[in-house]
């Protein structure tokens, strides 16, 4: 496999929103708008690539039978380093997300890439899929939260389109994110499949 | 196998402590930065500012007594309240040296987005009612309950709590300013160590 198909399966043919179906509680969580939904996939990715390039690194080290811990303790300690520096720095944007940075530990993608690809591949190849993995998380969820930003606030990356008044609510609220994203998922495959 | 575990959460921690080092000043300075702000957002030009801790109803209360030049030019308080629809909505009430209600900032919350966030807005409903009265001179409760504020359009029970905080924000105006009546406010503190300079660019 060639170094850019590693990177673009991770945004098409292993999507991990629309494909894999990973990490759906800041998917829906974090898609309230398009900012957010991309700030925690950039973060998300942040600390993907960095816990990939890591586990590639240490794997041979770690005995089977304690890997799982091992890259737990390698995931949570590139998360509480985002958060401190996303706390630093970006604050507002940090302010927004609230509780779901922490939450990045037990996202199922990054242990789930671990395990499935870090764990078995040298730490180029490791980094790129991060790349190519936290690619597909930030683009699909900028596009559920631009979708439901429009739908139901009546803007667009915090900008009003002056249809504000005629917008249905439910698209920011929770059932709504199911309704985008199950539809988004439909238009995906169909699209994808080809 | 249990080397190797040890040795992996001593780097992650050295990591981890090693980041904490670099970032805590900025951390506090980015929440310092933000109170100031807020104390900004709310009141006219000032020189400095000093805090006083109170507890109002149970709940802490931090009143910001800005001074400009000899005499006082108002009073931010930090209120909060935790009858929010999602927990706890903290602001920050501007009054003049009167009492009236310069402005107010909502400084965090985690109600309904679209519903009770609308609070946040410039020129929303409840910030329309207060803005520019003085909550003496009024009855400080939602229009359901009796009161003289426009509440927001399906958002009753994040209303109520916004006008919960700004009450709670009155009676610690009035304890510190002696101005008013001040119910259930108990156990005013000095924080003089913890004023700083602000309005003016230095």
């Amino acid at each position: 496999m060639n170094k850019l198909q590693i990177i673009l399966k991770g945004i098409v043919r292993e999507n991990p929103t629309f494909v894999l179906i990973l990490g759906m509680c800041p998917t829906l969580g974090t898609t309230t708008s398009a900012i957010n939904g991309c700030g925690m996939g950039v973060a998300t990715m942040a600390v993907l690539i960095m816990s990939n390039l890591v586990i590639s690194l240490i794997k041979n080290f770690i005995p089977d039978k304690v890997r799982i811990p091992a890259f737990i303790v390698v995931i949570a300690s590139f998360v509480t380093i985002i958060q401190m520096l996303m706390q630093a720095f970006v604050p507002a944007l940090y302010a927004s997300l609230g509780v779901f940075i922490p939450l990045i530990v037990v996202n199922c993608i990054i242990l789930g890439r671990a395990e499935a690809f870090a764990s078995k591949n040298g730490p180029l190849d490791s980094i790129l899929d991060g790349v190519g993995i936290g690619l597909g998380f930030t683009l699909s969820l900028t596009v559920i939260g631009a979708v439901r930003e429009v739908l139901g606030s009546g803007a667009i990356f915090d900008m009003p389109l002056g249809i504000g008044d005629y917008t249905p609510l439910v698209f920011v609220l929770a059932p709504g994110g199911f309704f985008v994203l199950g539809y988004l998922m439909i238009l995906f495959n169909k699209f994808a499949k080809k | 196998m249990v080397a190797v575990l040890f040795t992996i959460t001593l780097v992650a921690s050295a990591g981890v402590g090693g980041v904490n080092m670099i970032t805590a000043d900025a951390i506090a300075e980015a929440k310092k930065l933000a109170v100031t702000q807020a104390v900004k957002n709310v009141l006219p030009e000032f020189d400095r500012s000093e805090m006083t801790e109170l507890t109002v109803d149970e709940i802490p209360v931090k009143v910001y007594t800005a001074v400009a030049g000899d005499e006082v030019a108002g009073y931010a308080v930090e209120s909060m309240t935790k009858m929010g629809f999602g927990g706890a909505i903290r602001m920050m009430v501007g009054f003049s040296p009167e009492g009236e209600v310069l402005n107010v900032n909502v400084l965090e919350q985690s109600e309904t987005p679209g519903l009770g966030t609308k609070m946040c807005d410039e020129g929303n409903a409840l910030i329309g009612s207060v803005q520019g009265k003085n909550p003496a001179d009024m009855k400080l409760k939602v229009k359901k309950d009796g009161g003289d504020v426009d509440a927001l359009t399906a958002a009753t029970i994040s209303s109520r709590a916004y006008v919960d905080a700004v009450a709670r924000a009155y009676a610690a105006f009035a304890s510190v300013s002696g101005k008013g009546s001040a119910d259930g406010v108990t156990g005013a503190t000095n924080g003089d160590d913890d004023s700083w300079k602000g309005g003016k660019d230095e």
